[in-house]
């Protein structure tokens, strides 16, 4: 995936001389998930460029950047190091062309590694995708295999939108084992996709947690269910259309993230579907989550984190009968 | 004890502190020009349009004011006291250039050519901004502090890189400097000597605290050293040192040297905004010593010692900026036209399923009111 996301950055470079990558070591080191790797060697400095250490000031001034009609490319470091820069995002990202009345829109993309798996001391693992959920103006994006991640990335930097694309670091290794003859299409935002089709229930999810998924449902057939999984791969805007379709087909339903559950992404899904398909449902739509606990130390996060056990005993759960 | 054998350390690597660009510590007292002999060298007919300025922008801000009373404007936060350092901002500008002001800095919007009407459009509450900043090169005003400033760094950057003659030229008030973002745009301008000024208005107080209450700096102008880029200390209320200094720091930025951060030392002589009461935080004495500092009474006093200035032109500028705040009242006095359609409009560039449904919405409960409304009045005519 971390080539596939390198491909991507550097075909957007070479197709569109607006286009800038900014941030923290994305130069000669090519960003420390090597992401950027290679990129200034072909596109000089003023094209990819080591910022000062300032998360702010790295989103502050590529706001002003896009104003003067450059699509800025930033990368943040890592998850819990955006942070400091919300106040960029929050207050003028999110808002310019709203404020504006459509008049200055900004076209810019903010790329976060997230989430966990990999072994990293704390503030290097969260899951930060609730908050750009919540903050209306954005796009919120997360890719789960080798071949979104090109394709989303690209449409993520073409879009006149600011764009929060989340990566989940812990599939940057992944050569995808479960589709890997996709096309590197390149899709509109928005879309979300049935990788697996199946009838008894359906699991929605994204990012990290889409090839767990994957697993449960292989495991599944031994208990002869046919699990049905839904990749969102945007969460804003969000493609209720694909969801309520397949759980209208299945009549259950499991949201699985790696962030909590309170106040998380999982609640605002289960309620759309619930909302929409409550007539097909042979059950509550239940949810998988990480704990609503502050991400766990590296030897204690494989507890935290959905694994298929917890995922079937979720469907186990699916069973439902009114007593 | 064992005696310690006697080592020599190796000495460190050598390290000097970087001279390049030199320290450039700023003036020790605000730099004067009226009064002065320097004075005299001012082109008169920029005195005379400074002074145009400054009487139009004093009415300006009384006018906003009265506007707030009738209810008019949701909240105004006046630079009555300012004006000479929101009007040299505006006027040291090409029309290339870009201006970022903060919320207080409608006048220096206004006197870079805005629609007074549109420029007020923030405070009234019909929208945020009124206007289409790449038009007139101003940034919508900014109500987070400070916030603005990176924006400023990261437009004249890109122009750079474009190869374009631009200047950004970025406003800010002296409790905006204690934010993370001053200090980030600071650095981020020094480093990529970004062709940017940095004009913070020292008007004494962040709504009721004041300046020793937020920095043990010796002024807000030392910051500039830290950063590398020269920091000038001017006095605001003197316009042709404002025009003076903002002039020579817009070239300096200009010419491809980088970034200037320039304090005017002024004071704000109404409350924070129409809202606030400043009695609680400052004495009458204060603000009477700093009325006889006013910035239209020492140009006026300039001009009229130099007999430039007479009744006859006192009274046409007056005449002036009472003709352009009769515009203003007559036209801030029509109720703004509003589709509450647009609430949706302007989110994304294409509008989300999520954002149609309830746009939707909106429609119906619209139609509804509008059918009742229509009732009523059916019923009334009856
Ligand atoms: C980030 C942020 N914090 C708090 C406020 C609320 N606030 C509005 S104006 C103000 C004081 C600002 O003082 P100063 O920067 O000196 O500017 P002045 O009002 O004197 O022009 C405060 C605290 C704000 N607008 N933004």
């Amino acid at each position: 995936m971390a080539q596939a996301l390198q491909r991507a950055l550097h075909d957007s470079l070479a197709d569109d001389p607006s286009v800038h990558i900014m941030g923290e070591d994305v130069g000669a080191l090519g960003g420390v998930f090597r992401i950027t790797d290679g990129l200034v060697k072909e596109f000089g400095e003023d094209r990819v460029t080591d910022t000062p250490l300032a998360e702010a000031g790295i989103l502050g001034t590529a706001v002003g950047m896009a104003m003067y009609g450059l699509r800025p490319v930033v990368e943040m470091q890592f998850d819990a190091f955006a942070y400091p820069a919300f106040e960029q995002l929050i207050s003028h990202v999110a808002k310019m062309r709203n404020r504006t009345r459509g008049a200055m829109p900004l076209p810019l993309t903010i790329r976060v590694p997230y989430g966990g798996g990999i072994g990293g001391v704390e503030h290097h693992s969260d899951s930060s995708e609730a908050y750009y959920m919540a903050t209306p103006g954005l796009h919120v994006v997360t890719p789960a295999t080798v071949a979104d991640a090109y394709g989303l990335l690209r449409a993520s930097i073409a879009s006149d939108d600011p764009v929060v694309f989340l990566e989940p670091k812990r599939l940057y290794w992944a050569k995808d084992s479960w589709n890997p003859a996709e096309p590197m299409a390149v899709d509109p935002i928005g879309k979300a996709v049935v990788r697996r089709t199946g009838r008894s229930a359906t699991l929605i999810t994204y990012g990290p947690s889409v090839p767990v998924c994957m697993e449960a449902a292989e495991a599944a057939q031994a208990e002869g269910w046919e699990l049905e999984v839904v990749d969102l791969r945007s969460l804003v805007p969000f493609d209720d259309e694909t969801v309520a379709a397949s759980v209208r087909r299945t009549g259950r339903a499991v949201v699985v993230h790696e962030s909590g559950g309170f106040g998380g992404p999982g609640g605002e899904i289960a309620a759309r579907v619930t909302e929409r398909c409550f007539h097909h449902l042979e059950a509550p739509v239940l949810r998988v989550a990480g704990f609503d606990i502050p991400y766990p130390p590296p030897m204690l996060e494989r507890h935290h984190l959905p694994g298929v056990d917890r995922i079937l005993d979720a469907v186990a759960r699916l069973q439902w009968e009114a007593s | 004890m064992e005696q310690r054998e006697a080592y020599q350390p190796t000495p460190p690597p050598a390290w000097k502190p970087r001279t390049d660009p030199a320290p450039l510590l700023p003036d020790a007292e605000p730099h004067r020009v009226l009064g002065t002999e320097a004075a005299g060298k001012v082109d008169q007919g920029l005195l005379l349009r400074l002074y145009e300025e400054l009487v139009r922008g004093r009415r300006y801000n009384a006018q906003a004011t009265a506007l707030t009373k009738q209810g008019r404007l949701a909240v105004y936060p006046s630079s009555t006291g300012q004006e000479a350092a929101e009007v040299a901002a505006a006027l040291v500008l090409q029309e290339q250039d870009w201006l970022f002001p903060s919320y207080r800095d409608t006048l220096a919007a206004v006197a870079r050519g805005l629609d007074p009407v549109q420029a007020l459009t923030l405070l009234r509450g019909d929208w945020h901004t009124g206007y289409d900043p790449r038009e007139h090169r101003v940034a919508p005003l900014s109500t987070p502090l400070a916030t603005q400033l990176p924006h400023a760094v990261g437009l004249a950057h890109a122009a750079r890189l474009k190869g374009d003659d631009v200047v950004a030229l970025a406003m800010v008030g002296d409790g905006g400097t204690s934010e993370g973002d001053f200090h980030e745009a600071l650095n981020f301008a020094a480093v990529w000597k970004a062709p940017v000024v940095f004009l913070v208005q020292n008007n004494g107080f962040a709504i009721s605290v004041p300046l020793a209450k937020q920095t043990a700096a010796p002024s807000l102008a030392h910051k500039a050293v830290g950063y590398g880029m020269p920091g000038r200390l001017v006095d605001g209320n003197d316009a042709a040192a404002m025009h003076e200094v903002l002039s020579k720091a817009v070239q300096h930025a200009r010419a491809g040297s980088g970034p200037v951060l320039v304090e005017a030392v002024t004071y704000r002589l109404e409350a924070h905004t129409n809202a606030d009461d400043a009695t609680r935080y400052r004495g009458d004495a204060e603000v009477e010593a700093w009325r006889a500092h006013d910035p239209i009474k020492l140009l006026e006093r300039e001009l009229t010692e130099r007999g430039l200035l007479d009744e006859d032109r006192i009274q046409r500028a007056h005449d002036a900026a009472e003709e352009m705040a009769a515009d203003l009242r007559a036209r801030m006095n029509q109720d703004p036209v509003l589709d509450p359609m647009d609430l949706f409009t302007h989110v994304y560039a294409e509008q989300t399923t999520q954002l149609r449904e309830q746009a939707a919405l909106l429609r119906a409960e619209l139609d509804a009111e509008n059918a009742e409304h229509a009732e009523n009045d059916a019923e009334a005519e009856q």
